[in-house]
């Protein structure tokens, strides 16, 4: 057999795995494996400027590519710094490995130098994590981290290696292993299919039904199953913020996002539903608002996962069913095609009549400035008329994500990459590179805001060495605006650590102080010839710095407390 | 509702802290928590005593089944089953209380394990409520220590938790 160190047994089992590219910084406890990666020519490693900005394009690339995205970093720093890339896959369900330096086994619990207890740290943001304590190890828990992280629900696996594990001089027998099996891990499959019975007979006598299609769909390959199935029932459907792409967004059966800032009309087509299937959703209290007992008071819920354990944590669900969304829902169409029992065609007719009438609220109607100042809404909309609807948008967090999920209108799944349950700000100018890295003539676009794409701006470099035409849409309000809107409604306008307009960098010139192209964008009149000539220049990273109405609030929006049907729809409106 | 959930997990460094971790981390209560290895050396038996409703109950045996370490699970609550605890506890006797801690002793089948000039120390075995008892049996401000070592219980019958 084959002897290798420890550090080339790493880079051929990441190989043996199918990884071809890999995020990463390097330090001393991971100096063996760095010299293990210059030594050969498999597995690309680009070199980002922060860690945090690897776990990042690691986890952008996952969502846009549905592999894992891997990461490598030193001990101590390197690792911590990784943490809140680890929790953002974790809380979104991104396949992830994390290979953490550690000092040597020797020196563990002596508080060396750049020690800390990666695994410790990471236990709670992971679906698991391992330490290598012999070299040996390395190839079966290289194959383990990869199949865990990547099955069943997805999440992040750390892998933390001593350095003494990958030195050189010691050589062990590698052989990559062909299949794993572990007898405390086993995926979920096909679904109950008397629940799955009963979830189709539910579906079939509803009179007002609605499903709601979580990150679940487009995690678990499910959107193409999804859309025949809607379809096929002709029933109105919402996705979640994790969930848009997972039904074609310029569908007439598509209601737009439900929840915190969704669409009126889903909201109230949700509250009012009688039987609502709920699939690769978690029922997350941006959905449900914050008191579940008022959560669609009249429905029988259906809900689809692959993790027992998101259902019924927070509604009860009449009918759980747990197994890969792909497999139920196929059972799901073989049940409706067998079935002999009809839909309700009439009651279905009413309540599409219903839909309607709340479709006329246009709850995402804009009204434009007439003295030129840019809304953020005109922006998103811009881009999509420009990318015909066909780019990958990231974002960050804050209002400019929620414009971006509420104007984009999401044809594709896997085109949408944002950070929805931690809500990372700095997530998406990363996470767009990864991105670009996976895809290179796509078009990744990171809309972001002048506050998030400060928390990762040094990545400017990284797309420099590797040429990643990422294009940057930065809607400046000069302002953490979301902060500044809950400010608006709830604190008096005390805009308490929100606003800096003053300290503001010029955007433009610190774009081309990194050799990038920077456009600022201050008026109406020129936003689309502007995005243009942005979008024009396809080889070249352009930052356009738009200046947007800093008074503007994203509605819809939940009333906290409330049902799903209590919305704030304006300044002046609410329902 | 008080609750005994046990379980087989890999004999595999983390793996306590991982359980641990997910009560803290999940704002689950720990009653009691015991460990030891297992006739199988590559597992552990961990039995934990917790409290909650149907649903919080339901949520943490779900996301311990979930954790990779734990290959296997039951509720002992659930059916009928046999649980222990034992305690270690020293209490202050001098003079005619001596003779009364032994009677106590006596009653609650516990053994006397230690003996100084003032002080007793006795093992007795039980349920907690048993264990309980005993420790409100004593006379006042007597008692010096207690070590319990929290329960551990199997199910009756011929169910077995086993892989």
């Amino acid at each position: 057999m084959e002897q290798l160190s420890g550090g080339d047994m790493l880079t051929r089992a990441l190989h043996d795995e199918g990884v071809d590219l890999i995020f990463g910084y390097p330090g001393g406890a991971v100096l063996h494996i760095y010299d293990a990666i210059f030594k050969q020519d498999k597995i690309e490693h680009i070199l980002v400027r922060h860690e945090q900005a690897a776990t990042h394009a690691a986890d952008g690339y996952a969502r846009a590519t549905g592999k894992p995205g891997v990461v490598l970093v030193t001990s101590g720093p390197g690792a911590t710094n990784a943490v809140t890339g680890i929790a953002t896959a974790y809380m979104d369900s991104i396949p992830m490995v994390i290979l953490s330096g550690q000092v040597e086994s020797r020196l563990i619990g002596t508080d060396g130098f750049q020690e800390t207890d990666m695994v410790g740290i990471s236990r709670p943001i992971v679906k698991h994590s391992f330490m290598v304590e012999d070299a040996a190890d390395i190839p079966m828990i290289v194959k383990k981290a990869f199949h865990i992280a990547t099955t069943g629900r997805p999440g992040p696996v750390v892998i933390d290696i001593p350095k003494d594990v990958t030195d050189p001089k010691v050589k062990h027998p590698y052989e990559y292993p062909k299949d794993i099996k572990m007898r405390s891990y086993t995926v979920p499959g096909k679904g109950h299919s008397g629940q799955i019975k009963k979830a189709v007979e539910a579906l079939l006598g509803a009179k007002r039904p609605m499903i709601y299609a979580g990150g679940g769909v487009i995690q678990g390959e499910g959107a193409e199953l999804l859309t025949k199935l809607t379809q096929k029932l002709g029933y109105p459907i919402t996705n979640t913020l994790m969930g848009l792409g997972a039904y074609p967004a310029s569908d007439p059966q598509f209601l737009g996002m439900l929840g915190m800032h969704g669409t009126y009309e889903a909201n109230m087509a949700m509250h009012y539903c009688d039987v609502l299937l709920g699939i690769g959703a978690r029922f997350d209290d941006r959905v449900t608002n914050s008191d579940t007992s008022k959560f669609c008071p009249d429905a029988t819920i259906l809900h689809v996962d692959i993790d027992p354990a998101s259902i019924s944590k927070t509604v009860a669900a009449d009918v759980p069913i747990v197994g890969s969304v792909t497999a139920v829902l196929e059972e799901m169409l073989e049940c409706l095609e067998q079935s002999q029992q009809a839909i309700d065609s009439e009651a279905l007719e009413t309540w599409w009549q219903q839909i309607a009438k709340w479709r006329e609220k246009d709850s995402l109607g804009v009204t434009p400035h007439t003295n030129g100042i840019i809304k953020p809404q005109q922006v998103v909309q811009a881009v999509h008329r420009i990318t015909k609807g066909d780019a990958y948008i990231s974002t960050d967090v804050g209002q400019h994500q929620m414009f971006a999920a509420q104007y984009y209108g999401f044809d594709k799944p896997r085109r949408w990459i944002n950070s929805g349950g931690l809500g990372t700000m700095g997530f998406g100018f990363p996470a767009a590179m990864g991105v670009q890295l996976a895809f290179p003539e796509a078009i990744s676009v990171c809309i972001t805001g002048e506050g998030s794409f400060q928390m990762n701006l040094q990545e400017f470099a990284t797309c420099m060495q590797y040429n990643l035409p990422v294009k940057i849409i930065c809607l400046n309000n000069q302002s953490l605006g979301m902060v500044r809107q809950w400010q608006d409604m709830q604190y008096g306008g005390r805009y308490s650590h929100s606003t800096y307009a003053e300290s503001l960098p010029d955007f433009v010139k610190l774009a081309e102080a990194y050799g990038h192209v920077g456009i600022r964008i201050e008026n109406l009149g020129e936003l689309d010839a502007k995005l243009e000539e942005a979008f024009a220049l396809k080889d070249r990273l352009v930052f356009v710095d738009v200046m947007v109405d800093p008074e503007e609030h994203v509605y819809p929006m939940a009333i906290k407390g409330g049902a799903m049907k209590d919305m704030i729809l304006s300044k002046t409106e609410r329902t | 509702m008080r609750r005994i959930i046990s379980l087989l997990m890999e004999n595999e460094p983390g793996a306590l802290s991982r359980v641990v971790g997910l009560f803290s981390q999940r704002s689950y209560n720990i009653d009691s928590l015991t460990v030891a290895p297992t006739e199988d050396n590559s597992l552990s038996r961990l039995t934990v005593m917790t409290s909650g409703d149907e649903r919080k109950i339901e949520q943490i045996t779900k996301h311990l089944n979930k954790l990779i370490d734990v290959v296997k699970l039951v509720d002992l609550s659930e059916s009928a089953h046999i649980e222990r605890e034992l305690m270690l506890i020293k209490v202050k006797a001098v003079g005619a209380q001596r003779a009364e801690v032994q009677r106590l002793a006596d009653i609650f089948r516990g053994q006397i394990v230690d003996i100084t000039a003032t002080a007793l120390s006795i093992q007795v075995t039980g349920t907690s409520d048993k264990l309980d008892a005993f420790i409100a049996a004593q006379a006042e401000n007597t008692v010096l220590e207690v070590a319990r070592t929290g329960v551990c219980g199997i199910s009756r019958g011929d169910k077995v938790l086993t892989l």
